[in-house]
């Protein structure tokens, strides 16, 4: 048992490392900020939009009747090939490419384990996505009532006569050509819109609790993906494959296997061991965070006495864990921030959000409105001002980096102090003026590359408070240029190294920081043992 | 990597996905059926018959019932089951006994049954009793000669005197 357990370990994390190398590729190319990878589910989203759109205009030339269906697409397909048709095609490979993106966002947050723990809402919404997903697909190709179509709707009853559901067997609807009636193709069309804007609820319910969900494709990959299916759609239309035939069964069908799939199974096995075998994929897939249940983080406290109810901490949590209550006792309007456990993903974003994070504050033990009991920022300001005193060289860096990315504790040497944070995302932008203030010729902060922070924001708002774009931002009086923000994954402690050394480079280069100090980091100052250069 | 560069190897990287998309949305064919093959389908829906006799009521006991619900027979609700046999060139390949449906089992007895065959010339023998004992009620014999990719549908009807194969 442990034997396998190692072996499915490794050789998820094999797998893993051969999908970063893919993303690597892409990151060089599409920047991080539009790599397809790393937005498989606002590509789904967006997959979703182009169907709708094209199914649309489908809709308003489709003829809901038994020869009409099979005329009206083929109309539409030759009689007018560069509207019509070009949505068909549109529509038929926007699906194709639906259900791979939300194959590969599966697959992907399986290979990461992101399964388990707070997560769990997440995934358990996202499996009855696949059957809808397939549903309506399966719906679609029923409708041109073409060969396919006719195989479909043959091998779709004949499925699911194995389960002992209907008095009488469905298949008899399609025994002879008379059993077809045009009322089949009203409820087809029916349920092909019906079936969809259930899987867009499933959508919208899938992402309730995650906030500031990656819904939107970028402007660079939302045209360039629409102009390769439409590319696609003039170089390869969809086309029917001739009229449905019930006294005849199609030998060989063009066959789309990303839905069909399946119905290969069907008629390979049967469609009893179908049955159990999506059964048991689908019930997998639903346990699987019940089978990663491990040792819970300790969650976000809030401190009422330190809370003044801005709500940063609750815009910037990606989870949706922190709430904004009216505070007991106080004037209206007055608010007070609330953590919710079970939705905490124990990321610290919260505590680098919280104004009083500051560590200039003089108090002897600095408590934040919202803290993080396994690191406090307390116990993050003493470990900063021990590390600068024990640095023995001129030129001071201090490296903040995330427990997630590249492993910044191996870049511990005698002029670098480093420090390791629940996300990157936790650092509040006060603790980088707060090093260079106290003696750090500069400061660098890593976290996981874009688009692959593991608690989704943390590097986002990271970048954007030092940017001085998001609250709280680093004060523009902090020199730009000894503070470098670097990006590197899980993996690439190498690439971090490199960064390192380059950032060390630039700071010989520059004269030295002359430490502004207040009370505090005075003290902390006199403390430090400099060793002067000539 | 200059923009034009970085756009031109964008358009490279989408080339694989929509290489993917387009074979995989049609390739390869599926043989859903070999070339030398038709296809029978057998499928009935056939209440059988009552599994015991009606009986006249008695007066004493149509009076003891609503007006509404005085009706002369009472007739169990239970149905026999279905026995359905299907021999092919003399073979017996499909034999049945189709319960009833229903919770009181006084629903239809149904089948469905799909069996591939070499196209030709074949002889079909189709037999079923709807009574819980005794000879088949119901039979038919027929040659057909099936072609390639043809569907022979045997079904059944008792208002149209059994079975009826369609082809």
């Amino acid at each position: 048992m442990e034997q396998s357990v190692t072996t499915y370990e490794a050789a998820r994390l094999a797998s893993l490392g051969e999908l970063r190398k893919i993303e690597f590729i892409f990151d060089r190319v599409f920047n991080a900020a539009n790599n397809p990878w790393r937005h498989l589910g606002a590509l789904s989203f967006f997959f979703f939009w182009i169907i709708t759109a094209s199914g649309i205009y489908l809709y308003v030339f489709f003829d809901t009747g038994v020869s009409g269906a099979y005329q009206s697409v083929e109309a539409l397909s030759n009689g007018q090939r560069y509207a019509g048709g070009v949505m068909r095609s549109l529509h038929r490979h926007a699906s194709d490419a639906f259900m791979l993106t939300v194959v590969l966002h599966l697959a992907k947050e399986f290979l990461r384990g992101r399964y388990g723990g707070f997560r769990w809402f997440s995934w358990i919404t996202g499996v009855p996505l696949l059957w809808l997903l397939f549903a309506s697909g399966i719906g679609g190709y029923w409708l041109p009532w073409d060969r396919l179509a006719q195989f479909v709707a043959i091998a779709t009853v004949e499925w699911l006569d194995a389960l002992p559901l209907f008095a009488e067997p469905l298949a008899r609807n399609f025994l002879v050509v008379e059993n077809v009636s045009d009322r089949l193709f009203t409820l087809l069309i029916f349920l092909h819109i019906g079936i969809p804007l259930a899987l867009l609820l499933g959508m919208f319910i899938h992402i309730q609790r995650v906030n500031h969900a990656d819904v939107h494709t970028g402007r660079v990959l939302g045209w360039g993906t629409l102009a390769a299916l439409l590319v696609l759609a003039l170089a390869k239309p969809a086309l029917s494959q001739g009229p449905a035939d019930l006294a005849t069964v199609p030998h060989l069908l063009a066959f789309d296997w990303f839905y069909l799939f399946p119905y290969w199974l069907l008629y390979s096995r049967s469609a009893a061991e179908l049955w159990v075998l999506a059964g048991a994929v689908t019930g997998l897939l639903m346990l699987l965070p019940l089978l990663a249940r491990g040792a819970r983080a300790p969650v976000a406290r809030v401190d009422l006495e330190n809370c003044n109810g801005c709500a940063r901490c609750f815009a910037d949590c990606p989870y949706a864990a922190v709430v904004m209550r009216p505070r007991s006792g106080a004037g209206p309007g007055r608010m007070r921030a609330e953590v919710i456990p079970a939705l905490c993903a124990s990321c610290g974003i919260c505590a680098g959000a919280c104004p009083s994070s500051t560590p200039f504050r003089s108090n002897e033990r600095l408590v934040t409105g919202i803290d993080m009991p396994q690191l406090p920022v307390n116990e993050l300001r003493a470990a900063l001002e021990r590390g600068l005193s024990r640095l023995r060289s001129e030129r001071r860096i201090v490296a903040f980096g995330c427990d997630c990315a590249a492993r910044i504790r191996a870049l511990e040497a005698p002029d670098v102090a480093v420090f390791s944070l629940l996300c990157i995302g936790m650092l509040p932008p006060s603790f980088i003026e707060y090093a260079l203030r106290s003696g750090a010729e500069g400061v660098m902060v890593a976290g996981c590359r874009e688009g692959d922070c593991a608690y989704r924001l943390g590097n986002v708002w990271t970048a954007r408070r030092l940017e001085g774009r998001r609250e709280p931002h680093l004060r523009p009086n902090v020199a730009s240029e000894r503070v470098r923000l670097v990006w590197s994954g899980a993996g690439e402690g190498a690439e971090l190294a490199r960064k390192l050394d380059d950032f060390r480079l630039a700071l010989e280069g520059m004269p030295r920081n002359a430490p502004h100090l207040t009370s505090r980091t005075k003290a902390l100052h006199n403390k430090i043992p400099i060793e002067r250069g000539s | 990597m200059t923009a034009i560069l970085r756009y031109l190897a964008q358009a490279a990287l989408y080339v694989p996905f929509m290489v993917i998309i387009g074979y995989f949305s049609t390739s390869p064919a599926y043989v859903h059926l070999p070339s030398d093959q038709a296809l029978v389908r057998l499928s009935l829906s056939h209440a059988g018959q009552r599994i015991g006799e009606c009986r006249q009521r008695t007066p004493g006991e149509l009076a003891k019932l609503s007006p509404n619900m005085r009706a002369p027979l009472e007739c169990p609700r239970e149905r026999a089951p279905v026995t359905v046999e299907l021999e092919i060139d003399g073979k017996l390949v499909y034999r049945e006994v189709l319960q009833p449906s229903g919770l009181r089992r006084d629903l239809a007895s149904t089948a469905y049954w799909r069996h591939p065959i070499a196209v030709g010339s074949h002889r079909f023998r189709a037999r079923l009793r709807d009574r819980a004992s005794g000879d088949f009620t119901y039979a038919r014999e027929q040659t057909i000669e099936l072609a390639p990719a043809q569907v022979l549908v045997i079904d059944f009807s008792a208002s149209q005197g059994g079975f009826l194969f369609r082809f």
